[in-house]
Formats: structure tokens, C-alpha cells, sequence
């Protein structure tokens, strides 16, 4: 007999009755897949990019809705030693200090398993060096024992500029390198990498590597190579790190001006600009002209308010359907009172959990993520790019540049008539706000009190890392000896209880994908 | 999609005009080139970019009318070497036509391309015009992947019409062993500054050099995600709905009696078929869910793809749209593929939508997916290479299954009635498309209903 459906209050996704839980996000269809998590793996001398990589794209995979954390063992390292000498700690014959470096990688792969057993995560970055097949091998038998996919990227790189740059960028500046002056900060870490080159043992596809799954990825993009890809995750992975690039550009965020549905409070619905909307595009134009920029690209919806203000700038711009704001179904076109008097429990629902609630017949921001992956894509594919967009839709694209949780995203303020000037620094992303000094209404909703009823599970929620601070420390215990750990590590897979557990934030489709 | 040069919603003419494209493949012969040629200049036209293939064999035989052995293709056949660089030419010649005369962006240029001196003919020709070039090679040693494709491909070429087995295989080793000596593969130092990807060992592993642009990334992504394992792919719609039996259009509804029906002979089907590690996919309509749940096995919801948005004319009889709207009503019959309900969707978006369903149907093995009128038809002219103007009019009746199984260069399709009728929910183009016919000529070709 086939089971009797409902449909899910927030999600308006249709599960079998039977399940205690409607309101949790999940999965529909009967027995849960176990997922193999997979464990990254980065590679490759210092300064060759490898913690950009994991950071860019841990915020790529959780923005996606794949839980992901990144697992820097430098920083494990900076916990045990508190205070950083010089290169000396790096020789290869500082027997001492290779202890200490083993211990961290271990007691970072700790977490790691923890994270993907335990806590819900799906992938782990593990960024350090990883430069031996030793060290490598280690890490494939830890994969294997516990049941997680390997999945290697290494960056190649022996361009003298790019090394310096980098060095320059993020090393001179961390927290190693806190009481030195710039010249010695440099001159250290050069010493640093020579350390490591002796016993550099690259991924070699043609033998010693040729059976496992990797990426290489040479002189910042310039040439991949790709071996083994088993998944649809590897396959992503690999399709995000052929499109990133470091070139310095800017990405300008905007809505629409002011339109008529805005003054009056209606949400959605395809109407003009008011004419304090059409002054701010007259200000947009100035503004952009002012930033004296070679080669932009301007992007807008296909719906009028966007494209009218694109059309004072008198300059090409491309309509894209997938930057439309978000549809509100049944709420089309009506006002946020409308909505309380005629559909008073939606109102509630909404308020309850806004990412995931979607509209009757309409959509929820976690659709918006979806489809607008499309648009992430080839915004990082992009150089100078203006985006005019919409509320709902700029919430989405700010919540990716910084990184910011689904709990968070739907109540990021995105004004009228101001312009978000994103420009990427470091590993993460500087923003400038604008408002181009025309008035314009509020339609900022903020988040209700907290005694509304919290929906999902905080297992539903994305990891929250602001771009530049420092990751959360992880509140292990440190471990005293490579002996203790050793001991600690007795491995026994713990089932993946799957029930609370859903990767419903996936874009394309459920778990299934993941295999 | 062979429409108006309009790209899959994205790329607008008023604004930049796009450098045309040439792909070129490179590898010896049995390699799997003119598969990928073909698929790619299926799936590229799918999604809305203008794509033709130039098969320089074909060039040939339409030169030499009729194939001897392989000593055509011996290097010191002078007069061999005379007539098939004359092909290429004449090849080369048609894809200008095609770029820059008859709207093409991309032009696939399919050929052995295995020498240094050949290829630099061709980025000559493509500087001389303006198109940036994308090489494509496939590298293969595997002899069992070889034999293979001379079983599954060349056997049944023209060229070999006249001979048994045995002597066509034979003869088409020989054939290989004519380029091999002279084959220059793609080399990291002479070719570095050439966008290019290497596809080796049927996909096992890649390399990448100096991707350009967005259409060589996802020509590159595609051809990541693609692969040649048997498999199924199943098609069908949902069990018939109770809106189906209105005769109305859209909404979320649930079966029927007969619908279920159907899906319980769905799920014996699938029982029967026994089918191996088989995902299920649905959209996140009620109707296609219901039909899934009497499977009795997991399956996926996707809400991509969900049936098209129409908009204004949600939950609509056709009659009751040429009451309320006859004018949308004309004006979606005169260009079905392009058309937008108001509110709502176009095939042209619904193909947009589908766009990661495809790239994850390539990815996978067997599947069956359970989805939608419009949809079905998206999806089915993916595999069956339909046209933007073919497309909307596919017949993809209720309670039907379509099995989808690639062979040589296509697919095959069998057809599978699963005996439960059914409301026909299928309209033919009526004859008048004007937007001042009489409701008679507009409601000329609904199926009939309740």
C-alpha cells in the first residue's frame, strides 16, 4: 500500500505521513543513503594558495548547502607552540618539531572524524602541506578506515611573483610573523618553503598515484589535471576550481531603484520605477562612471524595475531570468499586512524559519541558492561586474562573498539605493557600502522576537565564518603525546544516524547526488 | 536549441557579440572523437547555442565514392594525402559559411587532427576569421575500449559495407597504424599556449590547458561529466491526475484511481525489468511523488523538475484560457518553444531548469524519471536531438514509459504502453495560429476531457 503524503507546513515539500517530523527539512523516499563524507586534501609547498583554495571553496560548498569545515593545520600547530621562532622549526632535521607537526596533523584528522561522524558535516577541507606519500598514504588509510572519500588538490606553482605575492598578501600579516618587520617576515618564510621543497613529492598520475582521485592544479589555473574523478561532488569541486581566478576586480551589488510595488509595500510583482527610483539610477550611472572601471559587465533580471535602471546606464547589459526576485506565489503583489490578515499561519511559518519557508506555489530563499548557483558560477568566472538585482536575490549573492549562514542570509540589510562595492582581499572579502544619497522606503523586515518557535535543528544550519577573522578553535583537548593519540584512535565507524541529518540545503537535488 | 541564435536566456545579441567557436578533436582513429563531437554538438544545441559538426570523413567518402582498403590512408599514398587534405579545406571552407554567414557559434570540426602542421593550418584559418579554437583530444590504449568502438561504429560504416567482419576489423588496424607514426599528441611545452583538453582513458583522467571563456568551461565540464557505461534511462509522466481528467493544466494535484493504477503497474514494471542499482527521480509535485511511493523504493525529489509554470493559467481547462486569455492562447501556439506564460515559464526557461538534471543524468547509470508532460519533452529531446520547434509537440502520453538506451552515436528509444488508460493531454498545432481566430479554430486540437 503506498504510504499517505503531507506536505511539509515550511517546505511545502510532500514526505509520507508517517514520518513524526513535517516540519524538518529532509529527504523524501524510504531508507536513508549513508553518504560517503569526503575529505579533501590539499597539497603543495607554502605559498601556493592551498589555504585560499580551502577557504573559497568550503564557502562555496556550505553556500551550496554541503556542510563543510576547513582543518588548517598551521593553525593546530600555532596551539601547541604558542610562540613561533623562526624557519628552524620547519628543518626537516628538528626532530622535536616533527613531532609536534605529526601530532597536530593527528589531532586535526581527530576532528575531521568527528566532524563527519558526529557533528553532520559532509566534507572536510584538510589544508597543510601534505607534501609526502607518506604523509599522503596516512591519510588514505585514515580515510579508508572510517569510510570517507580522499579527494586531493594540489596547487603547482614556481612562478617567483605569484610565491612573493602571496607571501606578502597573507603570510607577512599572520600571526607567526606578528613582532617582525615585512623584509624579515619575507626572508623567513622563503627559508620556510625551501625547508619542505627537499622532500616535495609531487602527485605523479602516470605511476605512483595513477588510482587515486585528485586535481592538480597548476600556476594558479592555468593548466588542471584531473584524475579519477569518482562523484558528483569531486565533479563540482572540480568545475568551481577550473572557474575561480585571482585577477583583482570588483563586484558591485545593487537592486533596482525604488519602484512603484515599493511604495505602496507590495511584495513582487513586475512593476516601474517611482521617480525617486529613476533618480537613483541617474546617481547609479554617475557612480558607476566615477569608478573609472575597464570593462564592466552589467547584469540585471528580466524584470522591468532591474532593467530600467540598467537603461540609464547607456551602457550593454545582459538580462538573466535566474536573478528574478524571489516568487511569492499566492503572496504575489500583496502587502505584509495583506499577507497577516488573509494567510495568517504562512505568516507565522515564514517568520519561523525564512530560509527554508517557501511560498505556496512559490519559492524559498533555498530555492534562490539554487538557482542562482548558475550565476555565482560565472560571476567568479567574471572580472568588474555590476549586478542590479533584488532584495531577496542580493541577500542570496552577499550571503556567498561573506559568508554568511542560511540563518542568517534571508536578514542581511540590503537597502534601496545603495550600492555594496565587494573587492576581494586576502582570503576573503572587503565590502564598501554606498547609498547614493536618493531616499527611498525601508522594506527591510526585521527578524521576529525570539519567541517565535525556532524551526529545524541547528544541524540544518551552514557553518558561520567570518571572512577574515580566525575559524573557530576547535575545543578539543590538546593531546599531550603522539602515544595518548595513538591509543585514542581506536576507530570504530559509528553508524551515520541519518534520521535528523539531511543535506535538503542541496541544490540540484537530495543526498543522491553526493554519491 | 536550432532557434533564432537566442542562447539559453543569457547571451543577448543587442549587447557583445561572442567570438564564434571551433572545437577541433585530435586523435588517432577508434577513439571516441566522433562520439564526442556529436554528443557535444547535441547537448550544446540543447541548451541554446548554435553547434555543428564537420565529419572530414565524410568529406571523403563523398569524394571517393567508393572506400578500397587502408592504403588510402598510407603516408605515402600521395594522391591519398592530396584528396584528404582537399576534404579538410572543403570542411574548413563550410564551417566559415556556417560561423560567420549562417548564425553558428560553434562549429566542431571532427577529424584525426594528429599532426602539429595540420593543426596550425586550422588556427591560421580560425585567426584569419576571428574564431577562438578549443582542441579536444582522446587518448586511448586500452585495446579492449578500441575493439570496442570499431564494433559498435565502424563495422557499420559506409566504408565497410561490403565486407565481413573479420576483414573489416582487420583492415582497420592497418588503418590505425598509418597515423600512428606520425601522431604528435598535445604537448605541455609546444602546445602551452593552445586551449585544449586532453580526455584520457575514456574520462579516467583530463588535462586541462588555458580554458578562455564560458563556453569552453562548460564544454569542459560537460565532457567531464559524460561517460560510456550500458546503461537505461527511463522516462515517464506521473499516473493520470485528477486534474488531467478536467482537462486542466498545472497545479498539484493527486492520481486518480486510474493514475494509481498505473503506478502499481509502474512498480511491477519495475520489479519485472530488474533493473540494477536503479535511482528513482520525481519533481516535488504531489502527482509524481504518489507514483513513485508505489514503487516501494527510495527515490529523489527534484524541483527542477517540476511541471512548466503557466503562470496566469494555472489549474485552466484550454477552453477556460481562450475565455480569459485568447490572445496568450494564439501567441503561445505561433511559437510554443519561446512563449512565457504570464507569470509563469517558457520551454525555453523549463530547458534553463533542466539543465543540471541532464548533467546529472549523464553522470549516473540507470534511472527512471518520474515527471511532467513539458518536461518529458524537454528531457527527451536532449537524447533524441529534437529541435526547439520539434520540441513542445513530442508525444509523451500518460501511462507510457520510454526506454532510453544510447547506442553507437544516438539512442534508442522503445516504447512502452503499461496498459491503464488514460486522458490524452496532447495538442497538435491547430491550423489557425492568428490572434483573430474564431474559438473553434483555437480549441480545434484539445483532446477531449470531462
Amino acid at each position: 500500500m503506498p504510504r499517505e503524503l503531507t506536505q511539509n507546513r515550511i517546505q511545502k515539500i510532500w514526505i509520507p505521513s508517517k514520518d513524526d517530523k513535517p516540519a524538518v527539512p529532509r529527504r523524501a523516499g524510504g531508507p536513508y543513503f549513508t553518504n560517503s563524507p569526503t575529505v579533501i586534501v590539499m597539497v603543495g609547498l607554502p605559498a601556493r594558495g592551498k589555504t585560499y583554495i580551502s577557504k573559497k571553496l568550503t564557502r562555496y560548498l556550505n553556500w551550496t548547502g554541503v556542510p563543510t569545515k576547513v582543518f588548517n593545520v598551521g593553525e593546530y600547530r600555532r596551539e601547541a607552540v604558542k610562540q613561533y621562532s623562526s624557519y628552524d622549526f620547519f628543518r626537516p632535521d628538528n626532530q622535536e618539531a616533527m613531532k609536534i607537526r605529526k601530532q597536530c596533523a593527528l589531532s586535526a584528522l581527530t576532528d575531521v572524524k568527528s566532524y563527519l561522524l558526529e557533528e553532520g558535516g559532509q566534507v572536510a577541507v584538510f589544508d597543510a602541506t601534505n607534501t609526502t606519500r607518506d604523509r599522503r598514504e596516512m591519510i588514505l588509510n585514515f580515510g579508508k578506515e572510517n569510510g570517507f572519500k580522499v579527494f586531493f588538490i594540489e596547487s603547482v606553482c614556481e612562478d617567483p611573483n605569484v610565491v612573493a605575492t602571496n607571501i606578502m598578501e597573507v603570510k607577512v600579516s599572520c600571526p607567526d610573523y606578528k613582532d617582525c618587520n615585512k623584509t624579515d617576515a619575507m626572508e623567513d618564510f622563503l627559508k620556510r618553503i625551501e625547508c619542505y621543497r627537499a622532500s616535495y613529492q609531487p602527485l605523479d598520475p602516470d605511476n605512483y598515484d595513477r588510482d587515486i582521485s585528485f586535481i592538480k592544479v597548476i600556476d594558479v589555473g592555468r593548466r588542471f589535471l584531473v584524475n579519477r574523478i569518482q562523484d558528483y561532488i569531486q565533479s563540482k569541486i572540480v568545475y568551481y576550481l577550473m572557474n575561480i581566478h585571482v585577477q583583482p576586480r570588483t563586484i558591485y551589488l545593487c537592486r533596482h531603484g525604488e519602484s512603484e510595488h515599493n511604495v505602496l509595500g507590495q511584495i513582487g510583482g513586475d512593476s516601474g520605477l517611482s521617480s525617486r527610483g529613476k533618480k537613483f539610477s541617474g546617481a547609479l550611472s554617475r557612480f558607476m562612471e566615477e569608478q573609472n572601471l575597464k570593462n564592466l559587465k552589467v547584469w540585471t533580471s528580466q524584470l522591468k524595475r532591474t532593467i530600467q535602471t540598467a537603461e540609464t546606464l547607456s551602457m550593454p547589459y545582459e538580462q538573466w531570468k535566474a536573478l528574478n526576485e524571489i516568487d511569492a506565489g499566492i503572496c504575489e503583489e500583496m502587502t505584509y499586512e495583506q499577507i497577516k490578515e488573509r494567510y495568517p499561519e504562512e505568516f507565522a511559518l515564514r517568520d519561523q524559519d525564512k530560509y527554508y519557508y517557501r511560498y505556496p506555489t512559490g519559492e524559498s530563499y533555498q530555492d534562490l541558492v539554487q538557482r542562482l548557483e548558475p550565476v555565482i558560477m560565472e560571476l567568479e568566472r567574471q572580472e568588474n561586474v555590476l549586478v542590479i538585482c533584488h532584495q531577496a536575490v542580493m541577500r542570496c549573492l552577499l550571503a556567498y562573498f561573506l559568508d554568511k549562514s542560511a540563518d542568517e542570509m534571508p536578514y542581511l540589510k540590503c537597502p534601496l539605493h545603495t550600492v555594496l562595492k565587494l573587492t576581494p582581499v586576502a582570503y576573503g572579502c572587503k565590502v564598501e557600502s554606498i547609498y547614493l544619497n536618493v531616499e527611498a522606503v525601508n522594506t527591510h523586515r526585521e527578524r521576529p522576537e525570539q519567541d517565535v518557535k525556532r524551526g529545524p535543528s541547528t544541524l540544518m544550519r551552514r557553518n558561520s565564518v567570518t571572512p577574515l577573522a580566525s575559524p573557530e578553535p576547535t575545543k578539543k583537548p590538546r593531546i599531550k603525546s603522539l602515544d595518548d593519540h595513538m591509543a585514542s584512535t581506536s576507530t570504530s565507524l559509528s553508524g551515520f544516524a541519518a534520521s535528523d541529518i539531511s543535506t535538503a540545503g542541496q541544490p540540484l537535488l537530495g543526498k543522491a547526488c553526493l554519491t | 536549441m536550432r532557434g533564432c541564435g537566442q542562447s539559453w536566456g543569457r547571451d543577448r545579441a543587442v549587447c557583445m557579440t561572442n567570438c564564434p567557436t571551433l572545437i577541433v578533436t585530435v586523435g588517432l582513429p577508434a577513439r571516441g572523437k566522433t562520439y564526442i563531437s556529436k554528443k557535444l554538438t547535441r547537448y550544446l544545441n540543447w541548451i541554446g547555442v548554435p553547434t555543428k559538426e564537420f565529419n572530414v570523413g565524410q568529406y571523403r567518402r563523398r569524394c571517393v565514392k567508393i572506400y578500397k582498403s587502408f592504403e588510402f590512408f598510407s603516408p605515402d599514398n600521395e594522391e591519398g594525402l592530396k584528396i584528404r587534405k582537399q576534404c579538410a579545406s572543403t570542411a574548413l571552407n563550410d564551417v566559415q559559411q556556417y560561423l560567420s554567414s549562417e548564425g553558428g557559434q560553434v562549429a566542431v570540426f571532427d577529424a584525426t587532427n594528429t599532426t602539429r602542421e595540420r593543426r596550425n593550418v586550422i588556427i591560421k584559418f580560425a585567426d584569419q576569421n576571428g574564431y577562438k579554437v578549443f582542441f579536444v583530444e582522446s587518448i586511448c590504449e586500452d585495446p579492449d575500449v578500441i575493439n570496442a568502438n570499431i564494433v559498435q561504429v565502424k563495422l557499420g560504416s559506409p566504408d565497410y559495407a561490403d565486407c565481413n567482419t573479420d576483414e573489416a576489423v582487420e583492415d582497420f588496424m592497418k588503418r590505425i597504424k598509418c597515423y600512428e607514426n606520425s601522431y604528435e599528441t598535445l604537448d605541455e611545452v609546444l602546445d602551452k599556449d593552445l586551449s585544449y583538453i586532453k580526455v584520457m582513458d575514456v574520462g579516467q583522467r583530463y588535462l586541462v590547458n588555458r580554458v578562455m571563456d564560458h563556453i569552453q568551461s562548460r564544454i569542459v565540464y560537460y565532457l567531464m561529466n559524460i561517460h560510456i557505461t550500458p546503461r537505461s534511462i527511463y522516462l515517464c509522466r506521473h499516473g493520470e491526475s485528477d486534474l488531467n481528467i478536467k482537462g486542466k493544466i498545472g497545479g498539484d494535484s493527486g492520481l486518480s484511481e486510474r493514475g494509481k493504477k498505473f503506478a502499481r503497474h509502474l512498480g511491477d514494471f519495475i520489479h519485472e525489468q530488474n533493473i540494477k542499482d536503479l535511482k528513482v527521480w520525481t519533481s516535488q509535485m504531489k502527482r509524481t511523488i504518489q507514483t513513485a511511493e508505489a514503487l516501494g523504493v527510495p527515490y529523489e525529489q527534484w524541483k527542477a523538475l517540476n511541471e512548466i509554470d503557466a503562470g496566469v493559467c494555472e489549474e485552466m481547462s484550454y477552453e477556460e484560457i481562450q475565455e480569459h486569455y485568447p490572445l496568450e492562447f494564439a501567441l503561445r501556439d505561433q511559437d510554443k518553444y519561446r512563449y512565457r506564460y504570464p507569470k509563469g515559464e517558457s520551454y525555453e526557461d523549463l530547458v534553463q531548469r533542466l539543465e543540471p538534471v541532464i548533467m546529472e543524468l549523464e553522470r549516473q547509470e540507470n534511472v527512471l524519471v518520474i515527471c511532467h508532460q513539458a518536461v518529458m519533452r524537454c528531457l527527451l529531446a536532449y537524447f533524441l536531438d529534437k529541435s526547439a520547434e520539434e520540441l513542445p509537440y513530442l508525444k509523451c502520453p500518460l501511462h507510457t514509459v520510454l526506454k532510453l538506451t544510447p547506442v553507437a552515436y544516438g539512442c534508442k528509444v522503445e516504447s512502452i504502453s503499461l496498459k491503464v488508460e488514460a486522458v490524452n493531454t496532447h495538442r497538435e498545432r491547430p491550423e489557425n495560429v492568428t490572434v483573430n481566430r474564431s474559438r473553434e479554430e483555437a480549441l480545434q486540437t484539445v483532446p477531449s476531457h470531462l
